[in-house]
């Protein structure tokens, strides 16, 4: 029979017995749903996961650092035995750097550590210079007031647990100003002519500094829940956020590699203690960093802590999806025993067809087609289903979040893989399910089948 | 008119079955010849293998020894694919119980056949309809078997079974579940498509008298065996 008969006939057929037809598809509908829902919760919540490290600047950033940095207590790390001198890291290192592929943008890290007034009252914090892109890196999303007007703006934005510690109506925040007391590097050409009397000594180099303290207002303009600077290479979270171009015009001391922060070195070139390479996305990161380390710097990243966190969440859809799965095994059942049925009943139909020349191919086709709609009809509604489940699990969440005065999340998320993979899965399971009666049907002897009553 | 090459050959038929352990020999060493276009009556009590017969001739059931020709055609050596291909273009078969599909439409039930021969499906409708006009049916062809007489229901059987051309029609006891006024009229009608599309028939069936009336030859089986053929129009035996 030709496959628009079959599926004509096979259509038919299951309308005829329209309610158990039906009930068998709904048991396959929820077993997808289920499935469904299970996954896109697992999903959603990886996403969510993805979502705030990728704010957090964790797990798209290279830290790149010259080979001769200081690190942990100070101590040089050299490479064993590499004879040339490392390489500085300079202008023409940051543009080589923003011409490598998938680089969003190549950034000095500003971080120090510092006091602020506020209503004269001193607060000691971390500030971190932000560059222009973070705006649209989803960490400023539902911020309180807005980011920074300009790149240059004499303008901060606070971790909301500093802005608590200022004032406990945090809202009240926007708009007032507060007083960044910061140390000033001022750098010495050379030991020779020292332009400060209260210089320090100049260091091996031949360049030197004076620290000189230095003050400057700036407009709180927004309070920010995430912490958009969490990141590493310098001293723990920054909780005072401004534009990173105000941040390094400050020239402020930071503790953290002290030695090589920006500043003008004999040959009028500046140099930076380090550079945060930013990649487009965290799958790319790990082979930037090998081009960066071929370039001769040294690169660092959390890579390693997000590929265990794509193995854990793997793990975890694995198992949502085995639970998912069982109630998808009881509708298989389901389906055995409508269609195991439908032959007892159409036993003698069965042996009509083959006395009118249908061969026990048609028949074995006709009963696997009845299977696969029901599989086909039963994903669809499972797949709306199950993302109706993942709705109501989120809205319920949020609903208990906003009671605890928290910000709402996505919880489940049902991608289009997903859509696709369901209702695939669903039709195979079907199939599957079709096989013992599609086959039992075929093998029908149509002369027992004919004298059946 | 039949003519000399046989359109079915049986030759030393047999079909034994086992029940409870025991060997039935439900046809027994048969040897038969069907002429082209004859009207043959096979006749015989309850369990004498005349359905058993009739079902090996139709390719509904294999063969324990021997050998049937149809139309040259040698029915043991064919594959269960072939067999499927043999029942569709040659035979056409009617029931005792019409076995008509309830939940189809006449037109859909006659059209099924089509379907299972891969018919092109633009061609179907008027094959259809020329089959309930050959039975004089064709002002029910949107209603279901159920709201049928039971003659009516046998000839929306017999349309089934020719809307395909078959050469071949095999009845079995098609006038078992008709009164017979009704009966007689659905023999006439045999008769009358017999002889308007040249085909062969071969009825099952216990009623004598119908058979004598218009059958053109008798063949009488009892135990599994032929027992005696009786020609009833001067044909050849």
């Amino acid at each position: 029979m030709k496959p628009r008969d079959l599926t004509d006939l096979a259509l038919r057929n299951l309308r005829e017995s329209i309610l158990r037809n039906a009930l068998t598809t709904l048991g396959v509908a929820v077993g997808v749903a289920s499935l469904v829902a299970m996954l896109s919760l697992g999903v959603g919540l990886q996403q969510l996961a993805a979502k705030r490290l990728s704010e957090s600047g964790l797990f798209d950033t290279i830290l790149v650092t010259p080979k001769n940095a200081f690190r942990g207590m100070g101590r040089p790390q050299r490479e064993p035995d590499s004879g040339k001198p490392p390489r500085v890291l300079d202008d023409d290192a940051r543009k080589e750097l923003e011409k490598l592929p998938n680089v969003i943008e190549v950034y000095p890290q500003v971080r120090f550590f510092t006091e602020v007034r506020f209503n004269n009252k001193p607060y000691a914090t971390v500030v971190a210079g932000m560059p222009d892109s973070s705006r649209n890196s989803g960490s400023f999303d539902g911020m309180q007031g807005k980011f920074f007007s300009s790149t240059t703006a004499n303008e901060a934005i606070l971790q909301i647990e500093f802005a608590k510690d200022l004032s406990e109506k945090t809202s009240s925040l926007i708009g007032q100003d507060l007083v960044l007391r910061y140390a000033e590097r001022q750098s010495l050409p050379s030991a020779s002519s020292n332009a400060h009397p209260s210089a320090n000594p100049p260091d091996t180099s031949g360049g030197g500094f004076s620290v000189v303290a230095k003050e400057l207002r700036l407009k709180i303009v927004g309070i920010v829940e995430t912490e958009p600077a969490a990141g590493y290479g310098g001293y723990g979270n920054a909780r005072l956020l401004m534009p990173l171009l105000t941040a390094s015009t400050l020239r402020a001391a930071q503790v953290n590699d002290l030695r090589d922060i920006v500043r003008d070195s004999n040959s009028g070139k500046t140099t930076y203690a380090s550079l945060s390479v930013r990649a487009k996305s965290p799958s790319q990161v790990e082979a930037l960093e090998t081009s960066i380390k071929k370039m001769g710097f040294n690169a660092f990243s959390l890579l390693d802590a997000s590929k265990s966190l794509r193995t854990f969440f793997t793990v975890f859809d694995s198992l949502l999806g085995i639970f998912g799965c069982l109630a998808l095994a009881v509708a298989t059942l389901g389906i055995v025993n409508t269609l195991v049925m439908a032959i007892l009943e159409r036993r003698r139909e069965i042996g009509v067809l083959k006395a009118l020349g249908a061969a026990d191919s048609d028949v074995q086709q006709l009963f696997f087609i009845e299977a696969g709609v029901m599989g086909f009809f039963g994903g669809i509604f499972g797949v709306l289903l199950g993302w109706l489940l993942g709705r109501v699990v989120t809205f319920g969440t949020n609903v208990y979040l906003q009671r605890q005065n928290l910000n709402p999340i996505e919880l489940s998320s049902v991608p289009l893989w997903l859509v696709a993979s369901a209702l695939i899965f669903a039709i195979l399971v079907s199939l599957a399910a079709g096989l013992y009666p599609a086959s039992r049907a075929a093998k029908l002897n149509p002369v027992d089948a004919l004298r059946y009553e | 008119m039949p003519t000399a090459a046989p359109a079915i050959r049986l030759d030393r038929v047999s079909r034994h079955y086992t029940m409870g352990g025991t060997s039935v020999r439900a046809v027994d060493e048969l040897s038969l010849s069907v002429a082209n276009n004859e009207f043959l009556a096979l006749l015989g009590s309850s369990g004498s293998g005349k359905s058993t017969l009739l079902n090996l001739i139709a390719g509904l059931d294999r063969l324990t020894s021997g050998s049937i020709f149809a139309h040259g055609q040698d029915i043991a050596s064919l594959s269960s694919l072939e067999l499927a291909r043999y029942r569709s273009k040659t035979i056409g078969m009617i029931f005792q119980s019409f076995n008509l599909l309830p939940r189809m439409t006449l037109e859909e039930n006659i059209e099924l056949p089509l379907r299972l021969a891969e018919v092109d499906r633009a061609e179907r409708p008027a094959r259809v309809r020329e089959a309930l006009e050959r039975v004089r049916l064709t002002h029910r062809l949107g209603h279901r078997p159920t709201e049928l007489s039971g003659g009516e229901q046998q000839r929306v059987a017999i349309a089934r079974a020719l809307v395909n051309r078959p050469k071949i029609l095999l009845a079995d006891e098609p006038t078992g579940n008709l009164d017979s006024a009704t009966g007689e009229a659905i023999l006439n009608l045999l008769r009358e498509l017999r002889s308007q599309l040249g085909m062969t028939i071969v009825m099952v069936t216990h009623e004598r008298p119908l058979a004598e009336a218009f059958a053109d030859r008798l063949a009488i089986m009892g135990d599994g065996k032929l027992l005696r053929t009786t020609s009833l129009k001067g044909l050849p035996q």
